[in-house]
């Protein structure tokens, strides 16, 4: 598990200037330089910038938002994942401007500082127990003070105390597909329970969120900036392993999740200029499955026909947790590698999509 | 097709499109006080070259409803305003929202509530998402909605203000709407269905179920279904 522990201490280092609406003093206050967690919320940095901001400041009631390049940032999606999402050429410091007013509300749910983000992340929480152990009634039925050292420990990155702690759920595990044999041709559901009495899922929670570009680029560097969340796909459906005489692989999951990328096969991803065979930094004890990813694309999908495919959309960038990982990963490792807290896997996507020629 | 001794409760993503148009027609049918609902196919994903995915997902709307729960008194008041509001418009515009955009803010004022009834991956119901506005378009901020609820579930508000309803993102429209958390709803939705002695058939429940599930969602918000609705199958 030593990938958790990378994860848990991963950060941003993050430039932040105070939006100059907001300046009333001279000469305006440098940016601050924060450390931030990827695990962490942004709104959650408030106690830090609030002090080093404060003297500046308009009288007024504050409340705190961010934006990235005029572009709003969701303070419920972890720090991490909006870097992953927002930079493909990670750009370090990165630079944010901080508002303490005029908060966009039509835009952004509203922020009540500390509780709301606790809250959205209980939420996020009960929802992956859901998934995974078809109810979420351990996490609803959490003391009190189960719920606020859980809390603490993801606000402060204590992985012992997370472990400890999260372990009381009984949330049902993903089994490691590349420690054990997949034999079994049958499809995992919940409710298993193997002989260590570990209760074993097979339904993963994923948030995807998948970026269509439409302009033409040669390098990561030259990408367009997000400039609005119209541009952002989300896509929060659970995956299900499937086992079979193979691995069930990073590319299975995101098969299922958008088939539409996958319809002209892998060479999709191949083509893209992305260089994946050293993209990945963890390691992984063995990943090196020697199985031809191209031959299963034959899988038939729940409802969607090739024929209604956009032949010329392609992957340019798969990112999870800062790394571009391979394809023929098994799901299982970056499952319980690479999740976040709330036990979710947030995946982001880098697609490049033909002009519009309609609306 | 299915056993229903052995059903959760709970709707694929097609059952919920099946059913989401039964229930649409019923209500039309019946045609009372309340507006259609309406299927609204979600926006496409741009990597999507062709429309025939549209009918797929989707999610059911029921927009500019009025909901008033004012008493005796704050009605003559508000029927005064409107009657002076007709005698000084001479426009003769019959759309009832723009007649009301001219009537002074005050806290008698007419609030307007949408409803759009999406269907959760996750936990494999429909989920209730809401938003309110006054009628110059200025949205409702919870506490306001709050005194509108019915009494019970401004209760259970206050009681458990974070897991009840909360302000989340609208999944298709990605603007922040107020939700109604869904996670036992496939557990009361199989109860439901599980004491009909009659032991109705798989198809059978699915015409009803968004039925049965807003029989039930709607008094939360205090929108009740006619009886006659839901004795007639």
């Amino acid at each position: 598990m030593e990938a958790q522990k990378y994860v848990w201490d991963g950060a941003i280092p993050l430039q932040i200037h105070l939006h100059e609406s907001q300046v009333t003093t001279l000469p305006p206050p440098p940016p601050a330089l924060i450390l931030a967690p990827r695990i962490g919320y942004l709104p959650l940095l408030a106690s830090l910038l609030k002090p080093y901001f404060s003297s500046t400041l308009p009288p007024g009631v504050d409340t705190i938002w961010f934006d990235y390049n005029g572009l709003p940032l969701k303070w419920y999606i972890p720090t991490g994942v909006l870097f992953d999402l927002l930079c493909a050429e990670p750009e370090r410091p990165w630079n944010l401007t901080v508002h303490f007013r005029g908060y966009p509300g039509t835009v952004l749910i509203p922020c009540e500082g500390e509780d709301s983000v606790k809250w959205s992340y209980i939420n996020s929480l009960k929802e992956a127990a859901y998934i995974m152990n078809g109810n979420c009634k351990n996490v609803m039925n959490m003391s009190q003070s189960d719920q606020l050292e859980l809390w603490h420990s993801v606000m402060n990155g204590n992985l012992e105390t997370y472990q400890r702690v999260s372990s009381k759920l009984k949330l049902a595990t993903v089994e490691d597909e590349h420690t054990s044999l997949c034999s079994s041709k049958s499809q995992q559901g919940f409710g298993e329970t193997d002989l260590a009495g570990q209760v074993k899922t097979g339904r993963v929670p994923v948030r995807l969120y998948v970026w269509s570009v439409s302009e033409d680029f040669d390098d990561l560097e030259d990408m367009p900036k997000v400039d609005s969340w119209e541009k952002i796909s989300y896509i929060n459906r659970p995956v299900e392993i499937h086992k079979e005489d193979k691995c069930f692989t990073l590319h299975d999951a995101l098969k299922i999740l958008v088939p539409e990328f996958f319809s002209n096969d892998l060479m999709n991803v191949k083509s893209a200029g992305v260089d994946f065979e050293d993209a990945l930094r963890i390691p992984s004890e063995d990943v090196s499955s020697d199985k031809v990813v191209e031959d299963h694309v034959q899988n038939a999908y729940e409802h969607r026909e090739a024929c209604s495919i956009s032949s010329s959309a392609e992957i340019k960038l798969i990112r999870i947790q800062g790394i571009e990982p391979k394809l023929e990963i098994p799901f299982s490792w970056v499952v319980n590698n690479l999740m976040n807290p709330d036990y979710f896997l947030h995946i982001c996507v880098c697609v490049k999509v033909p002009q519009q020629n309609s609306t | 097709m299915m056993d229903l001794l052995h059903w959760d409760g709970t709707l694929s993503a097609k059952d919920f499109r099946i059913g989401a148009v039964a229930f649409a027609q019923k209500w039309e049918s019946l045609n009372f006080a309340f507006p259609p609902w309406v299927w609204v196919p979600c926006p496409k994903h741009p990597w999507l070259a062709s429309p025939e995915l549209l009918q797929e997902e989707g999610y059911l709307s029921m927009e500019k409803i009025c909901i008033s729960r004012l008493n005796e008194e704050d009605i003559d008041q508000t029927t005064q305003i409107d009657t002076d509001e007709e005698e000084a418009s001479c426009s003769g515009n019959k759309d009832v929202i723009d007649d009301a955009t001219l009537v002074q803010r005050n806290h008698h004022e007419l609030h307007y509530y949408d409803f759009h009834i999406v269907y959760s991956n996750t936990f494999r119901v429909p989920v209730l998402y809401l938003r309110a506005y006054c009628s110059d378009g200025q949205p409702l901020q919870l506490d306001e909605i709050e005194k509108e609820l019915p009494t019970c579930s401004s209760k259970e508000l206050s009681k458990s203000k974070w897991t009840f309803i909360t302000q989340e993102e609208h999944p298709h429209l990605k603007r922040p709407w107020y939700k109604l958390h869904p996670c036992g709803t496939g557990e009361w939705m199989k109860l439901l269905f599980l004491n009909d002695t009659a032991q109705p058939k798989f198809e059978v429940v699915l015409e009803l179920y968004l039925l049965s599930w807003f029989s039930v969602v709607g008094q939360v918000v205090g929108l009740r279904i006619p009886f006659k609705m839901l004795n007639d199958r």
